[in-house]
């Protein structure tokens, strides 16, 4: 089902859209924000120069310094009273990044996770049930009430506690689950501990995933822990553009669709900050053109993917951007080549005798980095001959995708940390001493 | 004929082998004898037991990667030569062997347990050189 008719608009009647509220949004910050003002100034650029959609390449970008700098309220457009909720990323490093949302706001946010639901077969029958954290995370309310919103009914289970989780899939029969793809594959270690086979035991049929990435490799392994049919979809947002809702792939599996009436998506090279043709790859730049409390232009999302336009076989019209490599931020250089820890996840679900887990260990031996893999081993054995196998084909499979050596370590099965959020696998200690 | 050995994957880090026998102990499973085999990064630990099954599904539970694997355990007299003995009907019938280690030592006889690489031979060509063995 498709949830919105502006998702089957031709690609005109998408661009005199987008145009008209981008016209409108950047009449707006200049006005509202003097921030943007300031920074539209610098750059010599008046809300009058916007006149095709192309003229958006003239506008400041904003980054999550900009945020950061402007803490917490400083790139709102409307007076706080008129907030109707208030959303904070825990900051790793510094302060924070604060969002908020007006009642409008929080109907664009309804719609966008509605039409995402819809894209990945959910309907009013479902049950629901958010395995996300709820609290300042957009993740969790995001889905909430975009799910509420299509009449499903919603367990707010939240993170933790995964046996009582299973309890609630079975006894309330849960057909759709909510989790990132790691907490989904976590939850079917659980059942299987205690005892349940998550394919027969349990009734999730959909399971919408996101705030992490989802490699082909991974979705294999979700469908091996709960089973073929299951619908596997990921989702994308942040909570600076909104939330999830951002973008959400479809049952045809070829990307994800992006909401282009709220959020106007390009493609740049991450380095010179140039706009790159449809279809080649580069980090994510998002303008919401449909906002009224934070109103981002051109956010750099650190993403890195590609945009394809041609109408999907589902029915939508809207561009779609390929699933996520990685983020321009998580990738590590190690002795000189590019790797994205989603490479190294896929060799290892490769491996049969191996868990999914993994963790990544960068160190620096000399003047030359060493790459440790860490891995699970799943299947007993009593061999010598079978480990140095195990650890021989890891490493091979790894020299083949990245072209780098790299040491296996095996570990018993649950040794390596869990995570009920978004994973952190990679542990870089080379500029440590 | 054969008996059940417990294998264990560990890690070659302070407290492992303790965390193993920590959860053999809490399930009131008693060992008769065990073995280490390592490398610099891990090891095998293998066990014999008075409750192989039990101990090894504890130990899974336990978050190790355990499995129960078939031995034969030969009984040795207490005289000279008897292990020379064993050894040579063994290479004599060209008997693959993985491993062995000792199990015991007390009483009238010794006895030791060895992994064949095929079991059903084996325990043909024991019982051809009346080799005794203990069914555990
Ligand atoms: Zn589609």
């Amino acid at each position: 089902m498709i949830w919105s008719k502006e998702e089957t608009l031709s690609r005109a009647e998408m661009e005199a859209l987008q145009l008209s509220r981008l016209q409108e949004t950047v009449a707006r910050v200049y006005e509202k924000v003097p921030y943007y003002r300031a920074k539209m100034d610098e750059k010599g650029v008046k809300p009058q120069d916007i006149k095709t959609l192309a003229d958006l390449a003239k506008l400041p970008f904003t980054t999550k310094q900009d945020m950061r700098d402007t803490y917490p309220f400083g790139l709102f457009a409307v007076p706080k009273d008129q907030l109707v909720r208030i959303h904070a990323s825990s900051g790793t490093t510094g302060k924070p990044t604060v969002v908020g949302y007006t009642r409008g706001d929080l109907d664009t946010w309804t719609d966008c996770v509605s039409r995402i639901a819809c894209m990945g077969g959910a309907t009013s029958k479902d049950v629901a049930q958010i395995c996300f954290g709820y609290g300042m995370f957009t993740g969790a309310l995001g889905l909430h009430y975009g799910l509420e919103n299509i009449g499903a009914a919603i367990v707010p289970s939240s993170t933790g506690n995964s046996e009582k989780q299973l309890m609630y899939m079975k006894d309330f029969n849960t057909s759709l689950l909510v989790a990132t793809p790691s907490y989904a594959l976590r939850l079917a270690e659980v059942a299987r501990e205690t005892g349940i086979d998550p394919k027969t035991d349990l009734g999730v049929k959909i399971a919408l995933v996101g705030s992490e990435l989802l490699t082909d490799a991974m979705r294999e392994e979700m469908h091996n822990a709960w089973g073929r049919d299951v619908l596997i979809t990921s989702n994308y947002g942040m909570s600076e553009l909104m939330g999830p809702g951002v973008s959400g792939e479809c049952l045809e599996h070829c990307g994800m669709h992006i909401n282009e009436d709220y959020f106007l998506p390009e493609i740049i090279d991450s380095v010179t900050g140039e706009v790159l043709p449809a279809g080649e790859k580069g980090e994510l730049v998002i303008t919401c053109i449909k906002k009224e409390g934070l109103p981002l232009i051109r956010y750099r999302t650190k993403d890195v993917t590609r945009l394809f336009y041609e109408p999907c076989a589902c029915g939508r019209t809207t561009c779609r951007m390929e699933n996520l490599s990685g983020r321009s931020d998580d990738m590590l250089k190690i002795r000189g080549v590019n790797v994205f820890p989603g490479q190294i996840e896929e060799v290892v679900l490769s491996v049969p005798e191996l868990g999914p887990h993994y963790e990544i260990i960068v160190e620096r031996e000399g003047y030359t980095d060493k790459l440790t893999v860490r891995v699970e081993l799943v299947k007993a054995t009593d061999s010598f001959a079978e480990l140095q196998r195990i650890e021989q084909t890891t490493r091979n499979k790894l020299k083949v995708v990245l072209g780098l050596d790299a040491k296996i370590r095996l570990e018993s099965p649950n040794t390596l940390q869990r995570f009920e959020g978004k994973a952190k696998r990679i542990k870089d200690l080379r500029n440590q001493k | 004929m054969a008996s059940k050995q417990i294998s264990v994957f560990i890690e070659n880090r302070k407290g492992r082998l303790g965390e193993v026998l920590d959860v053999l102990k809490e399930n009131a499973v008693n060992i008769l004898s065990l073995s280490i085999a390592d490398t610099s990064e891990y090891g095998l630990l293998r066990i014999i037991s008075d409750a192989p099954q039990k101990g090894q599904e504890a130990l899974s539970k336990a978050g190790f990667s355990a499995m129960l694997t078939d031995v034969v355990i030969l009984q040795v007299p207490h005289t000279p030569g008897a292990l020379q003995n064993i050894l040579r009907v063994i290479s004599d019938e060209e008997l693959g062997i993985e491993y062995m280690y000792g199990l015991s030592v007390a009483g009238e006889e010794a006895s030791i347990v060895v992994k064949p690489s095929d079991l059903e031979k084996a325990n043909a060509v024991f019982e051809k050189h009346q080799v005794d063995t203990i069914d555990l």
